[in-house]
């Protein structure tokens, strides 16, 4: 039987590998599918209450989130391409001009 | 069959301004070029105008916007500090709109008109001559919309469409500048992915607290906390990575990195938006969390708070003395007062009047600042170097008077609404018994009054160098904004009793 923490662990380990990943990873586009990671974790994490509390906030707030963070891709990858179009790169390391 | 009643009303203010932000979508792609500028600024002002009498009619309410069959759904919580932060919002961001406006000091606006084209290629060289976009119209109004919302959002789901309604559109905005492009596109790459990380934080403190309290309402989370069964760690995960998320918005050290980046490479009327209408935004929303769905918890997250809010002060303020860029050093003086405004925050209900009063005349200063910023000029470029504003008031005098008071009121000196607004906000602190905190934001202002003095010798002191920058002289947009950041910052500052006593009246949220 699966119970309700085995998700809530899952979702903490996916949250993490997101947040580990969004600090060690360079390419613009590896870092923003690791926030995208950390807010499925957090989705998972909200069907999971939805369950043990017995309401149906936790569903419906995860429809919201995959909503947003639809339109947060569509903005993302506009930044990135225009990025990647005028330096021919989407390391992070490479976008510098703006050290003190 | 259920009965759901809506507060038109109350809700007009933001539907005001989302349905302009639409129709400006529309005129996009239905007025023809040469005509867009006047239609859409024309229609900014208005919208966010409309939106201000509107929320000035629902003054003095303290109910929810919904309420299903009598019981009240407390999603959009319109209550004194939420309206008085909507209509500071709405008029600080008619001066922001002037400001995107400017075409005088640079030919054709400070936004690049087709950012499709790449950065410097021969097409963007050709490009800088014509006119800017004018999308960033319709854009800023989605953004001012989710502000709006933000502050009076009264469940964490609520918070979060706003949160991210606010952001985007200011994620682009900060990368269509039409000067050195390059690294508008950074900082708008930096904010965005920060801003990201940040949001994915929100989200998992928000599922935290669903599964600690079983509901998202604020005052939810508030009963929660004190008679929940469910494990307190879930309480402090959410509290922290909410708390994580709201701190990035509002620049509180350690989550204030991204800050001088964005704010320098922002095209400068776009800072201007941020450091006014997002700070109050997103201390609003800090207030109403704080307030009203922690206050039960404030022995958990207290300690944590006076640590961040103490760093906040000291590192905005040490970080202020060193730097040679005007934006940079406006960036982290932005710092140091998100520090001040947390003492606001911790103080609970005994400061919230003062922390939207400091808000209010923090905003129309820095929105000056920045418009003065954007009006001195090497060429096509802004003369952001510390060193060119050597000896500007010799040659230009009144910029240099405007802009030596907004340093003064900035630093604090009396009869500057910097001075009012920290008078007031350090003394409801001392009332709630967080005097280390008082004492550390005084000596915090002490260090920060320094890099603006410096300033100030230097327009007045040092001789101007053989290229010295000229000043552009505005149009009456910039104008405008210009007179209206200094009448507020003198006007706050000699006479402050009105708004003090328009904020203590309104200082009560809904559910507390």
């Amino acid at each position: 039987m699966m119970s309700p923490e085995h998700y809530l662990i899952l979702a903490a380990a996916l949250f993490t590998i997101g947040a580990v990943g969004v600090l060690v990873r360079r390419n613009a586009i590896v870092v923003f599918m690791c926030v995208e990671l950390m807010l499925n974790a957090g989705n998972l994490t909200l069907v999971t209450f939805a369950r043990t509390t017995g309401t149906i906030d936790g569903q419906v707030m995860a429809f919201f989130v995959m909503a947003v963070a639809a339109a947060e891709v569509v903005i993302g990858l506009a930044i990135i391409m225009a990025i990647y179009r005028s330096r021919r790169s989407a390391s992070v390391d490479d976008a510098n001009l703006l050290k003190a | 069959m259920s009965e759901m009643s809506i507060d038109w009303a109350g809700l007009a203010p933001m539907i005001i301004v989302f349905a302009s932000a639409f129709a400006g979508l529309l005129i996009e792609a239905s007025v023809p070029k040469a005509r867009r500028l006047v239609v859409q600024v024309g229609l900014a002002v208005l919208a966010l105008a409309a939106a201000f009498i509107a929320v000035v009619l629902n003054a003095g309410k303290s109910a929810t916007a919904f309420a299903l069959e009598g019981t009240d759904i407390g999603s959009v919580a319109l209550d004194g500090p939420g309206l008085f932060l909507q209509g500071t919002i709405a008029l600080l961001s008619v001066v922001a709109v002037l400001l995107l406006a400017e075409q005088r000091t640079t030919r054709g606006g400070d936004f690049v008109s087709e950012a499709a084209v790449v950065a410097d290629s021969a097409a963007d060289i050709a490009q800088r001559r014509e006119s800017g976009a004018t999308e960033i119209f319709p854009l800023t109004l989605f953004a001012v919309g989710g502000m709006m919302m933000f502050v009076v959002a009264g469940d964490l789901l609520t918070m979060f469409v706003a949160l991210e309604m606010l952001s985007l559109p200011l994620y682009l905005l900060c990368g269509l500048a039409k000067r050195r492009r390059l690294i508008s596109q950074e900082a708008a790459l930096k904010y965005f992915l920060l801003g990201a990380f940040a949001s994915a934080f929100f989200v998992y403190g928000m599922a935290m607290l669903y599964g600690f309290a079983g509901t998202i309402s604020l005052t939810g989370i508030n009963a929660a906390g004190i008679n929940s069964n469910e494990p307190r760690i879930l309480l402090y995960i959410g509290v922290g990575m909410i708390a994580v998320a709201m701190l990035f918005k509002a620049a509180a050290v350690p989550f204030h990195m991204w800050t001088p980046d964005v704010y320098t490479g922002a095209p400068t009327p776009v800072t201007a938006l941020m450091a006014a209408c997002v700070k109050v935004a997103a201390f609003g929303a800090l207030l109403r969390v704080f307030n009203v769905g922690l206050q039960s918890s404030a022995w958990d997250w207290h300690t944590i708070l006076v640590v961040i809010a103490i760093a906040t002060m000291i590192g905005g303020a040490i970080f202020a003395v060193t730097q040679r860029n005007i934006k940079r050093l406006l960036a982290y003086s932005s710092i140091a007062n998100a520090g001040y405004l947390l003492i606001g925050v911790i103080s609970l209900g005994d400061a919230v009047g003062q922390t939207m009063f400091y808000l209010a005349a923090y905003g129309f200063t820095v929105i000056a600042a920045f418009a003065v910023v954007s009006l001195v000029r090497d060429g096509d470029d802004e003369a952001t170097d510390l060193s060119r504003w050597a000896g500007l008031g010799k040659n230009s005098t009144g910029t240099a008077v405007i802009f030596t008071v907004l340093m003064l009121a900035l630093a604090g000196i009396p009869f500057t609404s910097g001075f009012t607004a920290k008078f007031s906000l350090f003394s409801a602190g001392l009332e709630a018994g967080e005097i280390g905190l008082v004492v550390v934001g005084v000596v915090s202002s002490a260090i920060l009054a320094f890099p603006y003095l410096r300033v100030v010798v230097l327009l007045w002191l040092n001789e101007p160098a053989p290229d010295a920058p000229t000043v552009n002289l505005p149009s009456p947009m910039a104008g405008t904004v210009v007179a209206a950041g200094v009448l507020a910052t003198v006007l706050l500052g000699v006479a402050p009793g009105f708004l003090l006593d328009i904020v203590s009246e309104a200082s009560t949220f809904l559910g507390t």
